[in-house]
């Protein structure tokens, strides 16, 4: 009942998406963002509704997964079309007393909506071939230049890596306290919101404990292992670049400049017919 | 309340890739009254199994039926059921909330929407059943050791007076003298209230000296069901599956393979004592008459 997050959950299989490294996807999926706030006709939208498509197909995860993501932000994305369709000032469509609903507003909406879909799904689609492992590699190495600012890049890596790692076991713990706490007659579901409020202390009380327990283990198994930060420390399985990667940081670019000449493209096209 | 089981079957994550079967047609009925031991390798399905019996789980197809009622019926009211089949979880002591052991033990009975007097009735009873001493009430169940952590979460379930009380794994991560401490307990438990008791291991040696039936588990199906001297005559069928008759059993055999005439079907130390010790008394008196 609680395994329903897709973020942070890797999905394995074997893919070209899944071999890349991950500090071409944190790249992709940062410049891919960007694009999105940049982008704003119709033209655009079509490149990079084309490149997702492209991208999920590549990464072989069931469409399934990547939906999953968007359950988390249905209530906002409800909001926001609300809000921008009624609050947008322009020219009338259709008027209730004294809303109306504009030509200006549901154009804002429906690129808002595609804009915050697009970038779940995008962001997804990194987490779903990614293990949170080489996220965190990849983030380390990708802001190592702002180790000379004194900025404890290794750290804030291990303390991503280590919550990241820690969200299925807390689930899956949630999941077991609160079945024992039914069997001893719990009820999460029923009464208003205080009641409702009030049934979670049994919940959350031995998760917090067992959060705090779980951590003093893994301090205790890391210094039993001698670690001591990130000065000096190898790794098994260094990033390094392979041909792939630049092929993919090509498409990156190539993506972007067709995204930016999106308008030009499209009279080019029209010319041309 | 007898509970019947029709071909019980449970698939985790159905229609994705990742999906497993953990119970496969599992037929079973359980009476009143008996002492039940269900043993089985790890995934072999005993946590599912139990967890379908008081509807913490559904089964993705078949009926279980509590005292003649379909459990999934929509007017079937769960909490009732799970107020008469108490199930206590692995490492139990982990669900332990409350700033003191009598407040937390009246957790469960207060759920039931019983008086105030009541609860503290029951609450008081269980903890004695359980074998917690009245000095130990009013303290944090934090500062208790492992073992009375244990108990304690245990009364947490009795209070609410089950007819059906199942116990998974409660050994687990207990040194042996907590082990035999909450066996012997749940022994004289079963001695005391009549109730029916099933006990989930996947050791031979804990279960073999109190139940009188043991249920098998392999890969989500039911492979014997029967007495324990039934059970651990196959004990090569049980090593196949990872499991094994208790060590004294291993030793019975061995003793007779080396032509000293003792029983085999022996599944515990103390009947084991007594027939080794018949078996000298029965070669003392054979020389002595020669």
């Amino acid at each position: 009942m609680l395994r329903d997050i897709t973020l942070g959950q890797y999905y394995q299989t074997d893919s070209i998406i899944h071999r890349l490294d991950p500090r071409v996807k944190l790249v992709a999926t940062i410049a891919f963002i960007l694009s999105l706030f940049i982008f704003d006709g119709v033209a655009e939208y079509v490149i990079a509704a084309l490149f997702l498509i492209i991208m999920i197909k590549l990464s072989k995860v069931p469409f399934k997964f990547m939906v999953k993501g968007m359950k988390a932000i249905v209530f906002l994305l409800a909001i926001t079309i609300v809000f921008n369709l009624l609050l947008t000032p322009g020219e009338p469509v259709f008027t209730v007393w004294k809303l109306s609903i504009t030509k200006e507003g549901i154009r804002l909406a429906a690129f808002l909506t595609i804009r915050l879909s697009f970038l779940v799904i995008g962001s997804s689609i990194m987490t779903l071939t990614t293990t949170p492992n080489q996220l965190t590699d990849g983030m380390e190495s990708l802001m190592r230049p702002l180790k000379k600012i004194k900025v404890p890049v290794h750290e804030i890596a291990m303390m991503m890596s280590i919550a990241l790692r820690f969200i299925p076991i807390l689930m899956e713990e949630t999941d077991k306290i609160m079945k024992a706490q039914m069997a001893r007659g719990a009820d999460f579901e029923s009464g208003n919101f205080i009641k409702k409020a009030k049934s979670l202390i049994p919940l959350l009380v031995p998760l917090i404990i067992s959060a705090f327990r779980r951590a003093n283990d893994l301090a205790m198994a890391m210094e039993a292992r001698c670690y001591r930060g990130g000065e000096h420390r190898t790794r098994m399985k260094p990033l390094c670049y392979k041909k792939r990667d630049f092929a993919a940081y090509a498409v990156i670019l190539l993506y972007l400049a067709a995204g930016l000449m999106a308008d030009r493209l499209v009279k080019m096209v029209v010319v041309l017919l | 309340m007898p509970i019947i089981l029709d071909k019980v079957s449970h698939i985790y994550e159905a229609d994705t890739a990742m999906a497993v079967t953990a119970l496969n047609n599992v037929s079973l009925v359980i009476p009143d009254g008996q002492f039940i031991g269900l043993i089985g390798h790890t995934g072999s399905g005993k946590s599912t199994l139990v967890q379908h019996l008081n509807g913490l789980l559904k089964a993705t197809s078949g009926s279980i039926y509590f005292n003649g009622e379909d459990i999934d019926a929509e007017d079937f009211d769960k909490k009732r059921l799970r107020s008469k089949v108490g199930l206590v979880f692995q490492y139990p002591e982990y669900q332990l909330f409350e700033a003191d052991v009598f407040s937390d033990v009246c957790f469960g009975p207060k759920n039931l929407g019983l008086t105030k007097k009541e609860v503290e009735l029951r609450a008081y009873e269980a903890l004695k059943l359980a074998g917690i001493e009245d000095e130990y009430f009013y303290q944090s169940p934090f500062d208790l050791s492992g073992g009375q952590k244990r108990r304690v979460a245990i009364a947490g379930v009795l209070a609410m007076k089950p007819d059906v009380l199942i116990l998974d794994e409660p050994t687990a991560g207990l040194d042996p003298r907590g082990r035999d401490e909450i066996l012997e307990q749940i022994s004289k438990l079963k001695k005391e209230t009549g109730i029916t008791i099933m006990l989930v291991s996947h050791s031979m040696d804990d279960i073999a000296k109190y139940v009188d039936r043991i249920i098998v588990m392999n890969k989500g199906s039911v492979m014997l069901d029967d007495k324990p001297t039934e059970v651990f005559k196959q004990y090569e069928r049980l090593e196949e599956v990872g499991l094994a008759a208790p060590q004294v059993t291993y030793i019975m055999k061995a003793l007779h393979d080396r032509g000293y005439d003792v029983r085999i079907d022996i599944n515990t130390i103390d009947e084991a004592k007594k027939e080794i010790m018949s078996y000298f008394a029965k070669l003392s008196a054979a020389k002595r008459g020669r």
